[in-house]
């Protein structure tokens, strides 16, 4: 049975071993593994920024001041209604330097998360709006203030609510990131393009750093899973 | 509500059918195209990054430049009927392997890394690279000066294999790669970098026209043997022959001198 004999197993891994495209993966593993952890940095700090910045404007936006209600529609519609790769640029070569000396990273992580917040604000808005109305009156009519009700009644019940959301916009950011490769953030995306511009292999290359946003997507979403299970009160 | 809703999937509706009538009318005069006409032109997809000026550019709905000029006017000669694809730099030699585009000119210097993955017709212009800094800049004079700088290049170009090597020598040097040369001088402009290693026409075309620079040229033209070529994929004798060719009717027939007068 020479299909199953031991050296054609090896002529497999041989032949693929050997392959240019095997070797250029090989040698650049690390360097793609130090992009990836460039991902998860930038990923992390812009969702910590979006949150901030979603709590806010969400909360803006079903408030019944005009002003902070006008101000939080304005941005939300902004950062929703054009491009991420618009946003990169306009802030990257545009605004971000007429306000400080900007370098690419902190622009990034900026951008990405300036985005992220008009569409974490939508998603704690539904949260909130999602619960039922009888909480805040009950709370109210324990002697709560509205802030004291909203903070410590509607918003650790709308939290639960919107993990599920919350985990799809951290995965779409985190695969979004590969945007800011544009304004040459050493990230996984631009370290591939740099590796494949020298090298042409795009299946090898661009096939391993699938793989690698795949484990870090993946591994997002498990950690909603458990977040989902440990905070179920049914 | 209601009402409002199915108005607009009417017009959705309406919209699609008038994408469907148009795309049928430009299926129809495709078909007239491809029959033989008198001259019987064959097609020439050339692929290109239209970010490099004076070589391709954007010019409305047209790609114009010194290469565009140059493709054109060898499909004139050679009877190729010459179409104009853009795509990013680095994707230029992939897609001559592949197949995707028949050849690419686009400034592209003819280099033996290349060499493996695709044939180069003779070449058509003699480049160079060339430092570009800040007008202020008074550190950088010469390559020597590069090392442990902040340089800029686009992704995939000879300027940003020599931004490596410098890299390379001394590793405290920072080397900052975009996908087009314009985004590398916004850089420079804005002071995120300290030099841009390009070739040196597009740099000399970009001080030329930019309004308002802070950038100016230092140093001699260096990597004197950069000569840019016209890609095609490899084996491809009769096309690379037909360029070859067209180039040297060009050259002999005094139009290629024109259009090199055009551009600089």
């Amino acid at each position: 049975m020479p299909l199953l004999d031991s050296t054609f197993g090896l002529a497999i891994l041989d032949a693929i071993t050997s392959s240019a495209g095997f070797k250029v993966v090989a040698k650049n593993f690390v360097y793609f593994l130090g992009g990836a952890w460039y991902t998860i940095f930038i990923t992390a700090l812009s969702v910590a920024m979006g949150m901030v910045l979603g709590l806010f404007a969400g909360l803006g936006k079903l408030s019944k001041n005009k002003i902070i209600y006008g101000i939080s529609t304005a941005y939300i519609d902004f950062f929703r209604g054009t491009p991420l790769f618009v946003q990169i640029f306009l802030l990257y070569f545009g605004v971000l330097p007429l306000i400080y000396d900007n370098d690419s990273l902190s622009s990034a992580i900026i951008a990405l998360g300036l985005n992220s917040g008009a569409y974490i604000a939508e998603i704690l808005r539904a949260g909130i709006q999602a619960i039922d109305k009888g909480q805040m009156e009950a709370a109210r009519s324990l002697g709560m203030n509205e802030r004291q009700a909203m903070v410590l009644v509607i918003l650790p019940q709308a939290f639960k609510v919107v993990i599920p959301p919350l985990i799809n916009e951290f995965i779409a950011l985190l695969k979004d990131s590969s945007l800011v490769s544009a304004i040459t953030v050493a990230e996984l995306m631009h370290r591939g393009d740099l590796v494949f511009a020298n090298t042409y292999q795009a299946t090898w290359v661009f096939g391993t750093i699938s793989l690698l946003y795949l484990v870090m997507t993946k591994t997002i979403s498990m950690l909603g899973d458990y977040a989902e299970r440990r905070l179920a009160t049914e | 509500m209601r009402n409002f809703v199915k108005l607009m999937l009417a017009g959705l509706l309406v919209l699609i059918m008038a994408f469907a009538l148009v795309g049928c009318s430009g299926q129809d005069k495709n078909d007239a195209q491809s029959e033989p006409g008198p001259s019987e032109a064959k097609k020439l997809v050339v692929g290109t990054n239209a970010t490099f000026p004076p070589f391709e550019m954007q010019e409305g709905n047209d790609f114009t430049g010194f290469d565009m000029d140059l493709i054109r006017a060898i499909g004139e000669v050679q009877g190729f009927e010459v179409e104009i694809k853009h795509m990013d730099f680095k994707a230029l030699v992939p897609s001559v392997q592949s197949g995707k585009i028949d050849a690419a000119i686009a400034g592209m210097s003819i280099t033996p890394d290349r060499l493996e993955s695709v044939d180069f017709t003779e070449s058509y212009f003699d480049a160079g690279l060339i430092i570009a800094v800040h007008k202020d800049n008074q550190d950088i004079q010469s390559t020597e000066d590069l090392k442990g700088k902040k340089l800029a290049a686009q992704n995939g170009t000879i300027g940003a294999a020599y931004c490596e090597e410098v890299k390379k020598a001394d590793a405290s040097t920072e080397v900052r790669i975009f996908d087009d040369i314009g985004a590398a001088f916004m850089e420079l402009e804005k002071g995120g970098v300290d030099a841009v290693v390009n070739d040196h026409p597009v740099t000399a075309y970009y001080l030329k026209t930019a309004t308002d620079t802070n950038a100016k040229m230092v140093g001699d033209i260096f990597s004197a043997d950069d000569q840019y070529g016209i890609a095609v994929k490899k084996g491809n004798a009769e096309l690379l022959k037909a360029l070859n060719e067209g180039l040297a009717k060009l050259k002999e027939n005094g139009t290629y001198d024109e259009i090199y007068s055009k551009w600089f």
